[in-house]
């Protein structure tokens, strides 16, 4: 069993729902970013997923793009991500961490480069923003067999037949795309997001995650009485974007706020039991 | 009355070609694709299900070959440029007058069609991205003739450099948006339309301006564009009574380019050139030539020739002509490449501006930087061909939108 898949089996052993932090690697530096992310275990992360930097991400909102904008800028490549995680390792071996990102940088390393030195890195799954099921054969392969997850994106726009095929290609778990628009887009709409998960989940056999729209406490519990994983990534990065002057900051006071998420996810499905 | 229709038949019936690409999934051998969030995959769908069916419907047709003739102004002349085909010595040179086209230009070829795809569809809303302006003007004329509202995206630099393009895009009611993230050019332009559209993908059409983006986008806008090449086919034939020996483009994302060669394809004595933008020169790296230049990886939904660094970040581009400035090219001009049945060369910035000012004192036509590219190639190319052979450039569009551009350039400012 994958060490996502462990992960989501003892949480739903304990009832609970995963909460699952998104940051950018290498936003302000390389620096912050390792205690950065203990921190974000430190308050309640099950999962990490970690941005890739690109120079073109074009499924993001303004707030991802400038951290990504920040992190080129310091010279964070793909392969200094994967260094990341692998000192990550050094102290924490059981917090799954997942790379997102877009296809160029992984084409360029090339398919089998990027399995193995990820798998190496000792780095849990990738989810890349521009490689539907149709696509990504090839990738697929590659990376299941060096032991490693791929999630996709499910969107309020997926037909059932796009659901079912991106379920039986999917690993880890799937991210539901909970509005139409680019990540830290608004608008979320908890009934609409249920609807759709009752959907998901009468043809997908797999945790279900919820991001894009969740923007504090409030929203990540109304999301955590239907969902799986609640995925939250710009409400962070704009807190790390305020502190980029001084990042020493930045691992106590993402943390802390992500704890104020982990505390109503938690009270969340308590309330629901 | 129906040439473009009459034409159309004609070609259907010229050429026995085995060329049928893309393939159903859209690629062009192992170029172009679908590498988009899945947002919009099923909208990619039902654009790829609604353009099927309008190529199947005569009525869209006609409505397309009407708006070509009495908006556009097509067929657009063929134009033989005796005097400087007598200087150079060599083969005759045709010019095909994309620069007569209602907006100036050949962009406007493919918004027709987009726009009324548009209509069909229920979009109330359209969106676009532009380098130069050109496309975006195209966009928002189309726009305000049907009613529909428009939204241009435009790279904050772009803005700069291509003022009156801006005006004339807010003449015609269009909302200009600068971008300012990334290079702040064409490449992000792009970037922000898609944003948009995955945001408001119920009521909006994305018209996208060359022949990039994902499956169905190459081949739509491919299709629309070779009006250019069924009727500049026809007419060498009718003037010349022969093909052209020899057919030269200039390519940014290559809209132009492929509406010109697309007919000629199965014509294997027909020589294909494409002209990208040398820029500063190949060697400086300040150069806008990924398919002379660059390598394969996937940018805004397509596998094809990138600008990109060794670790797979794009590059940013130079080019004096914005039309030209983008990192990434049509995919299946990659597959044109590689298959060998095009070949793909670089005109400096230099070049291109010599041509510009040749062309302009000796045949009285100021063409636009990007089409000055493909004519100082034809200006190499026509002198190693005999008088009695023929080459057919695509002279895309006219060079008033350039004005500021050669003036700085020569050191004035108007």
């Amino acid at each position: 069993m994958s060490r996502i898949a462990q992960r989501f089996a003892e949480l739903k052993a304990q009832h609970r729902t995963a909460l699952i932090p998104f940051v950018t690697a290498g936003d302000p530096g390389p620096a912050t970013t390792v205690p950065l992310m203990h921190a974000l275990v430190q308050a309640g992360a099950d999962i990490i997923e970690l941005g890739v930097p690109f120079s073109d991400p074009m499924a993001d909102g303004p707030v991802i793009q400038r951290a990504t904008e920040r992190a080129l800028a310091q010279g964070v490549r793909l392969a200094d991500v994967l260094e990341l995680v692998r000192t990550f390792r050094e102290q924490d071996t059981a917090t799954p961490v997942v790379l997102m990102g877009y296809l160029n940088p992984i084409e360029r390393m090339g398919y089998t480069a990027f399995a193995e030195r990820a798998q190496a890195a000792d780095v849990d799954g990738a989810l890349i923003v521009d490689v539907p099921p149709e696509e990504g054969h090839e990738l697929v392969t590659t990376l299941k067999t060096h032991g490693l997850d791929l999630v996709y994106l499910l969107a309020p726009t997926s037909t059932d037949d796009r659901i079912r095929r991106i379920g039986s290609v999917a690993s880890g778990f799937v991210y539901y795309v909970s509005v139409k628009g680019v990540t830290g887009a608004g608008h979320l709409d908890t009934a609409d997001v249920a609807a759709h998960l009752a959907r998901i989940r009468a043809a997908v056999d797999l945790p279900v995650g919820v991001g894009f729209g969740i923007k504090d406490a409030a929203t990540a519990a109304r999301v955590a009485e239907v969902a799986d994983a609640v995925i939250v990534g710009s409400a962070l990065v704009e807190r790390i974007e305020a502190l980029a002057a001084t990042p020493e900051h930045i691992p106590d006071s993402i943390g802390s706020f992500l704890a104020s998420l982990r505390t109503a996810i938690d009270g969340a499905r308590v309330a629901a039991l | 009355m129906a040439i473009n229709a009459e034409m159309r038949q004609a070609d259907s019936l010229a050429d026995n070609q085995p060329y049928d690409l893309p393939d159903a999934t859209g690629h062009f051998g192992p170029y172009g694709g679908l590498f988009v969030p899945e947002t919009l995959m099923h909208p990619l769908e039902e654009l790829r299900l609604a353009y099927e069916q309008c190529q199947a419907d005569p009525n869209f047709q006609a409505e397309m070959d009407a708006d070509l003739r009495d908006y556009v102004g097509r067929p657009s002349p063929l134009y033989h440029a005796e005097r400087w085909s007598r200087e150079l010595g060599g083969a005759q040179i045709y010019l095909k007058r994309e620069d007569l086209n209602h907006t100036g230009a050949h962009k406007v070829n493919n918004t027709i069609g987009q726009a009324l795809l548009a209509k069909r569809m229920g979009k109330t809303r359209i969106i676009a991205e532009t380098g130069a302006g050109q496309h975006g003007v195209a966009s928002a004329t189309v726009a305000a003739r049907l009613g529909l509202e428009c939204v241009v995206y435009m790279g904050e630099v772009d803005v700069a450099r291509q003022e009156a393009n801006v005006y004339r895009m807010r003449l015609l009611g269009a909302r200009v948006v600068p971008v300012t993230s990334g290079s702040r050019t064409l490449k992000d332009a792009l970037n922000e339309a898609m944003r948009d559209w995955v945001t408001n993908i119920d009521d909006t059409f994305y018209i996208i301006g060359t022949v990039a983006g994902p499956h169905p986008y190459p081949m739509m806008v491919r299709d629309f564009q070779t009006v250019i090449g069924r009727e500049a086919r026809a007419q060498m034939l009718e003037r010349t009574g022969h093909l052209p020996d020899a057919l030269v483009a200039c390519v940014g994302g290559g809209s132009n380019a492929i509406g010109l060669f697309y007919p000629f394809i199965g014509d294997s004595d027909v020589a294909i050139y494409g002209v990208e933008a040398g820029g500063e020169g190949i060697a400086t790296g300040h150069h806008a030539a990924p398919l002379c230049a660059g390598r394969p990886g996937v940018l805004h939904g397509n596998r094809t020739y990138l600008m990109e660094d060794d670790n797979g970040q794009i590059i940013e581009t130079h080019s004096i002509s914005a039309g030209l400035d983008y990192p990434g090219v049509g995919p299946e001009h990659a597959w044109l490449k590689d298959s060998g049945r095009a070949q793909y060369v670089s005109i400096t910035d230099d070049e291109a501006l010599a041509a510009f000012h040749h062309l302009t004192r000796t045949e009285g036509i100021i063409p636009a930087l990007e089409s000055s590219h493909a004519l100082a190639y034809a200006h190499k190319l026509a002198p190693t061909l005999r008088p009695d052979q023929t080459l057919l450039v695509n002279l895309s569009g006219r060079g008033d939108k350039d004005m500021h551009t050669v003036a700085r350039h020569d050191g004035l400012v108007l």
